[in-house]
């Protein structure tokens, strides 16, 4: 019988795990658009004082409605033109990025904390627990919520912190769903139930062994969540009860360049087109990080 | 059948009474509806006094009962803004959004289930990838901002639908198209997902060794099995978009339940964005109902679990 | 005329790592009301072979063959139209697991009416009324109610006789069984297994019976062809295979079972030592070889077809007689 020690430790041959994962992350071709995508337009959001070429809210009543850079009467000092009171639409738009950003993070935020907790309580506990979230999810959801969003603004008064607190607070359902189903997949794992052998406490468990698992599945959500809370925030802007003017979100600039649109159609193209480019990087994101986590690696 | 049936009747009345009351909390505690109404520049003295006309003084608990026990008798009250009794202002708002949402709906699964149908029959083909791009797409354009351009290129290009209004069908088609597109994408991936995974069973294998033609495979066998979470989804969409209509309905100045709501919720008029919201979840705890039995009836072993 | 011919039978299938040759030069004929038992292990290409019969191939696997007649007709080049026609009408298939076989959604009498009625014309109730009778016949008790349940409701052993029912709804010269006992219970299998060869004796059809199960073989086949690695290696009458096998492998094979009576207990049961060598790219000479205990230089050449009265064998050794 040889002594274990005695044998020559064998060299793993082959790419390592860290390796594998690089290799997947960098060949699908969704991913790494998207987040060029997204690295781009969060640096612009980031550098829009510097990159800005003017002051977004610098109104100049002598200005008004020149139309972007491509058009006849299209001119290089504003290259996407000026709205109806005179402002630079390049300055606002950059500057919009900020406001749709910062929705869709700070809604994530909140609204994945909330509904996160509740999924894996629910998913991991079972039982009562488990009735209750469903319960109150179902509650939740059969709510309007734009309607009561809406209502509550309208009560409370329109802001950016008001439109982040009302979305955050009652979008978490779509978490609270997801997070539960992946934690109940989990949950019966063998590895969760050594560590509960070994008497980990529940919180341990739930943040050690059950969290690292679902979380490609709280990513994909969370893209999800963070794309249809800034389509939220603009139509909530778009009908008046969202972000206040003279604020540069993107939704409010559609809403105040709709009068003039059969003649000056930029002023609600551009906005509009940024809005779906943004939402476009955030749902590829989700899409190729879902492709990416899945069993097999997704398409290899 | 039926008890199944009657326990699921019970969970729905449940939830129901549950959603009325949260939404009236909601509504009531969001903030000082006295204070609200009253406007800026109201004095504490205006303040109070609206407060006892509505009755905004007295526990919410109260409140509640004293509208649920109202609302048991059909009477929701007054408007605030409108001057005329609730119930009548939504029952007359209501058939349109009724219809805008369930044309909406008929488009999205019209364009949604062939070509997912389509695309699950050649994966990883040009087809699979451009409906999924077109997909894809769909999700990421806000859907006011198709509305209008809708609106720009039938008011300007193509005059041959009507832009604003409500009076004809022909007033349905750009709303129910604009409302319809975003709820498409995940009918189609649903229908996809769900064809390719059921094609690949072993009854469809039996259907083919007995011999049947590919459109009784694919309609008769296969499809009937992947329409059950299309079922359920449907359900839910269908109440999103009667709660999701506000938008559309503005735009396109369609006199429905939505644009009642932005009306008297812009105005404050609580009666009637109460009623409102609470129909609206009514009629969506139905929905989900409707959907449990049907996809009952669709799969028999669920009629067991 | 036999009823099915079949001459060098090909089936590739494309996969990311190359094309998979799962059934390779395969030949065979069965007559009318003969069962020939196609014995292999799994992944030898046995299914395989059926489903190219059938026209069930997936749509990434090409077929050609230098010969196909069925009933007489020229299949090598029929198209998908026309298999359709005789699937389920002329030639039939159970296949080896019932639990997931019937549609979940339709009930049993949809389904059995179903095909009856797409390849004879019948209307609902001349079709219902043949289900009732072919259910009967299979044994199944309380055939009428049977009729509107659903699948779910019944067991294993009566979801393969219902399967069974459905093949000869249309009265098939041919009816393929892809290893139709594997997944039930000892008992089932014995009783479905009599019930095979009961049939095929009143109805008169040819049956052509795919298992891993010598045993299975013995009590059901008149002919036998064994498959190894995409290729049969021996065929014959299975009087005479059983008698004196020719082919290393089929030697081996039969060596492994122990023989009630004759083995002695405690004995070692023979093996096969190694694993099926990879179908994938080009393969020479005997795909037995590595295993083989006899195998010498010429194996590495294509091995011709020996013939002897009715048993031919691909090998390049000459019999010797089994030591008992």
């Amino acid at each position: 019988m040889t002594e274990l020690s005695a044998l020559p430790v064998l060299e793993l041959v082959g790419p390592s795990p860290r390796a594998l994962l690089h290799r997947r992350l960098w060949g699908h071709k969704g991913l790494v658009i998207s987040v060029a995508l997204l690295t781009l337009i969060v640096l612009i959001a980031l550098l829009a004082p510097v990159l800005a070429p003017y002051d977004p809210y610098a109104q100049d009543l002598g200005r008004r409605l020149i139309p972007p850079l491509w058009y006849q009467k299209g001119t290089w000092v504003h290259v996407l033109g000026t709205d109806n009171l005179g402002r630079d639409y390049l300055s606002r738009v950059l500057y919009g990025a900020r406001i749709s950003l910062l929705i869709g993070a700070s809604v994530m935020a909140i609204s994945g904390l909330i509904g996160t907790t509740l999924g894996l309580a629910a998913g991991y506990f079972g039982g009562r627990v488990d009735t209750l979230v469903m319960f109150t999810t179902t509650v939740r959801l059969a709510m309007p919520l734009i309607l009561v969003a809406l209502a509550v603004v309208a009560t409370v008064g329109g802001s950016l912190w008001v439109v982040v607190l009302v979305l955050g607070l009652l979008k978490w359902d779509r978490f609270a769903v997801v997070m539960r189903a992946a934690t109940q997949q989990v949950r019966g794992l063998e590895y969760v139930a050594a560590a509960e052998c070994v008497g980990a406490s529940t919180l341990r468990i739930i943040l050690g062994e059950i969290l690292p698992n679902v979380l490609p599945h709280l990513i994909v959500v969370a893209t999800i969540e963070a794309a249809s809370a800034i389509l939220l925030e603009a139509a909530l802007s778009f009908l008046g009860l969202g972000v206040q003017p003279p604020l540069p979100s993107w939704g409010l600039m559609i809403a105040e360049g709709k009068v003039y649109m059969f003649f000056s159609f930029w002023l609600i193209a551009i906005p509009g087109t940024a809005l779906a480019v943004l939402v476009l990087a955030i749902n590829m994101l989700g899409d190729g990080i879902r492709d990416v986590a899945a069993p097999g690696g997704g398409r290899a | 059948m039926l008890g199944f049936t009657l326990k699921r009747l019970g969970l729905a009345v449940l939830v129901a009474v549950a959603v009325s009351a949260a939404a009236f909390l909601l509504l009531r505690a969001s903030g000082d509806v006295a204070t609200a109404l009253a406007g800026e520049g109201a004095r504490a003295g205006d303040i109070e006094n609206i407060r006892r006309i509505y009755g905004l003084d007295r526990p919410l608990v109260v409140q509640y009962l004293d509208w649920i026990g109202k609302m048991a008798h059909g009477d929701f009250g007054q408007s605030l803004y409108f001057k005329t009794d609730v119930l009548a202002l939504v029952r007359d708002k209501l058939p349109t959004t009724a219809l805008l949402a369930l044309f909406s709906l008929l488009f999205a699964l019209a364009i949604s289930i062939p070509l997912g149908i389509v695309a699950a029959l050649h994966p990883n083909s040009w087809i699979d990838r451009a409906c999924l791009a077109l997909a894809v797409l769909g999700q990421a354009l806000p859907n006011f901002f198709f509305a209008l351009i809708l609106i720009l290129v039938f008011a300007v290009m193509l005059p041959v639908l009507p832009v604003s209004g409500s009076e004809t069908w022909a007033n349905f088609v750009l709303p129910s198209v604009a409302l319809g597109y975003y709820v498409a994408p995940p009918f189609m991936r649903l229908a996809r997902a769900g064809m390719i995974e059921v094609l690949a069973s072993d009854y469809i294998r039996t259907a083919r060794a007995k011999g049947l033609s590919g459109a009784s495979i694919v309609l008769k066998h296969a499809l009937v099995n992947a329409l059950v979470p299309i079922v359920a989804l449907a359900a839910v969409q269908l109440g999103f978009l009667l709660g999701g209509s506000v938008v559309i309905e503005t735009v396109f100045a369609l006199d429905g339940l939505g644009y009642l709501a932005y009306q008297s919720i812009s105005h404050l008029d609580l009666p009637v964005t109460q009623a409102i919201v609470t129909l609206l979840s009514f009629i969506y705890v139905g929905l989900t109902l409707g959907a449990d039995l049907v996809n009952a009836w669709l799969d028999p072993r669920i009629r067991v679990g | 005329m036999p009823l099915l011919e079949v001459d060098g039978l090909t089936v590739d299938i494309a996969t990311p790592r190359g094309v998979l040759h799962a059934v390779r030069d395969v030949s065979f004929r069965i007559e009318r009301g003969e069962t020939l038992c196609l014995v292999g292990e799994s992944g030898c290409g046995k299914s395989m072979t059926a489903f190219a019969l059938m026209g069930l191939l997936p749509q990434t696997a090409s077929r050609s063959a230098r010969r196909f007649r069925f009933e007489g007709e020229d299949l090598t080049r029929a198209s998908p139209a026309r298999l359709g026609a005789l699937r389920g009408d002329r030639m039939a298939i159970v296949f080896q697991e019932p639990m997931t076989a019937l549609n979940p959604a339709y009930t049993i009498g949809d389904q059995l009416a179903e095909v009856h009625r797409r390849h004879k014309g019948s209307t609902r109730h001349q079709a219902r009324e043949r289900a009732v009778e072919l259910m009967e016949k299979v044994g199944i008790t309380a055939a009428g109610k049977r009729l509107g349940q659903f699948p779910h409701q019944l067991s294993g052993g009566l979801r393969q006789r219902i399967m069974i029912s459905m093949a000869l709804m249309c009265g098939p010269a041919l009816l393929i069984a892809d290893e139709p006992t594997t997944a039930l219970d000892v008992t089932t299998q014995a009783q479905i297994l009599r019930l095979l060869v009961e049939l095929q004796r009143d109805l008169g059809i040819a049956m052509l019976l795919i298992t891993h199960d010598l045993g299975v073989v013995a009590r059901t086949a008149h002919r036998v062809a064994v498959m190894y690695a995409g290729e049969i290696v021996e065929s014959g009458t299975a009087a005479a295979v059983f008698a004196l096998p020719r082919h290393p492998y089929t030697r081996g094979l039969m060596a492994s079972i122990p023989v009630p009576g004759k083995t002695p207990p405690g004995a070692r049961l023979g093996a096969i030592p190694g694993i099926v060598p990879s179908l994938i790219g080009d393969i020479r000479g005997c795909a037995f070889r590595e295993r083989c205990a006899h195998a010498t230089a010429v194996c590495t050449a294509p091995v011709a077809v020996r013939a002897e009265h009715d048993h031919d064998w691909r090998c390049v050794l000459e019999a010797r007689p089994v030591a008992a």
